[in-house]
């Protein structure tokens, strides 16, 4: 566990030392999801039942223009070798990548989505459950999303592939966080929704750091 | 048999056969030196060594133990210097080799490493503004930090180190081999000839990759 904080800490570092580039995502996450209003008009009706999808699809993509950089640096500059040759396995690597990339985009997007609720003009009672989903939802973005950036190094145009692999395996987190938000606008009880969120962030808890250490076994050789 | 062997080693890269049937014996206390033309294997040879390239054929023995049964003992064991410097641009020198310091559990006083290749004066520079030659002396003071730990790596693998160094650093770099070559180590040290083969020259075995080009 002492060599999990270690890489932490050093990727946060190495994430405010970037400056602006740790930004990039949640003023994308913003910005994207202010365009919409003026797509489709500002109709007091429309935008609430529209906000939570929005805010959620919003949420994937800026979660994705991160993702790439997670392993591709430390490959380049053959950092993942000595990674690999120390005394930390590629697992605890992997989950330590994907904590760190969930600490610098993931919570940066929680903590801007009430702000696009309001925006939305979304009824209180969306808000909690809106927080609620994006906490359980962004982890396992950044989980899986390990695993697509592992298997994507060194591909040429890896972005684009990174896109198409993980855009798919994001729709149930999509469709469950979205639900959720317009179950509590409607008045139901979310709690199923949440606990398949919760349930899903436990599965890739428990086997996305073993698949993304395979495939950065194969990105070594 | 003490040290390093191998034997009847193969390596296929993009399937071509990189080298094969390569028997090499390193008795503790010495150096090898690789030559040989471009793409003749050398630093497919010294990943091979490192466990980070799986061999196509062959087996690889440290004091007479196949390093297959012991993964984790042979990444305890190895220092690889690559090609790349792994240091990060907008951390200082010294933050880059206290992150490797604490990584692999080295003794976390980095002073006598920066000493060792005199860039004690570059340690609070982000390592974007020091030249080639200044970040290579950088990744070789991470030699230096194994081996002023306890238990530091026995087996140093390093990918032609000297490139961009001036004769100074060269001669420092040497002297880094030598004290660990003294210390009952071993070095392989992929080469084109040069100053750090002429320091080196008696304490080292000299093999030619050239003879294995398929």
């Amino acid at each position: 566990m002492i060599g999990f904080s270690i890489l932490v800490r050093r990727d946060l570092r190495l994430a405010f030392r970037g400056g602006t580039d740790a930004m990039m995502g949640v003023i994308f996450f913003v910005l994207a999801a202010i365009l919409f209003p003026f797509g489709v008009g500002p109709d007091a009706a429309v935008l609430p039942r529209i906000g939570g999808g929005i805010i959620w699809v919003v949420a994937l993509l800026a979660a994705l223009l991160s993702l790439e950089r997670m392993f591709a640096a430390d490959h380049e500059d053959g950092s993942l070798d000595l990674l690999y040759l120390s005394p930390v396995s590629l697992g605890q690597l992997a989950l330590a990548k994907a904590f760190a990339h969930w600490l610098t985009s993931g919570v940066l997007l929680l903590i801007a989505s009430p702000v696009l609720a309001l925006l939305y003009n979304l009824p209180s009672a969306a808000f909690l459950p809106l927080v609620a989903t994006m906490a359980l939802g962004t982890p396992t973005l950044s989980l899986v999303g390990a695993i697509g950036a592992a298997l994507t190094l060194g591909a040429r145009r890896g972005g684009v592939l990174l896109a198409l692999l993980l855009l798919p395996l994001y729709i149930p987190v999509l469709i469950f966080g979205a639900g959720a938000i317009d179950g509590a606008i409607a008045g139901r009880d979310i709690t199923p929704q949440l606990m398949v969120l919760g349930g899903f962030l436990l599965a890739a808890l428990a086997l996305a750091p073993w698949a993304t250490a395979a495939a950065l076994r194969q990105a070594i050789e | 048999m003490q040290g390093l062997t191998t034997h009847k080693l193969g390596c296929i890269r993009g399937e071509r056969a990189v080298f094969a049937g390569l028997d090499l014996a390193l008795k503790p206390g010495r150096a090898m030196l690789l030559s040989g033309p471009n793409g003749s294997g050398k630093s497919s040879l010294l990943r091979v060594l490192a466990g980070l390239l799986v061999p196509a054929a062959g087996r690889i023995d440290w004091e007479g133990i196949d390093i297959a049964q012991d993964r984790d003992g042979h990444r305890a064991r190895v220092a690889y210097i690559g090609h790349a410097d792994p240091l990060k641009p907008s951390l200082t020198a010294a933050e880059n080799l206290a992150f490797w310091a604490k990584l692999y559990g080295f003794d976390p006083d980095i002073e006598p490493a920066l000493f060792q290749f005199s860039i004690e004066s570059l340690a609070d520079i982000p390592v974007r503004y020091l030249s080639a030659g200044q970040r290579r002396r950088v990744t070789l003071a991470r030699l230096a930090l194994g081996q002023n730990s306890q238990a530091g790596p026995a087996l140093w693998l390093l990918d032609e180190p000297a490139t961009g160094l001036d004769p100074g650093a060269v001669s420092m770099l040497a002297n880094t081999i030598l004290a660990h070559l003294s210390n009952e180590g071993v070095a392989i040290i992929s080469t084109h000839g040069g100053r750090l083969d002429e320091l080196l020259d008696a304490s080292a075995e000299r093999f030619d990759m050239g003879g294995f080009v398929t």
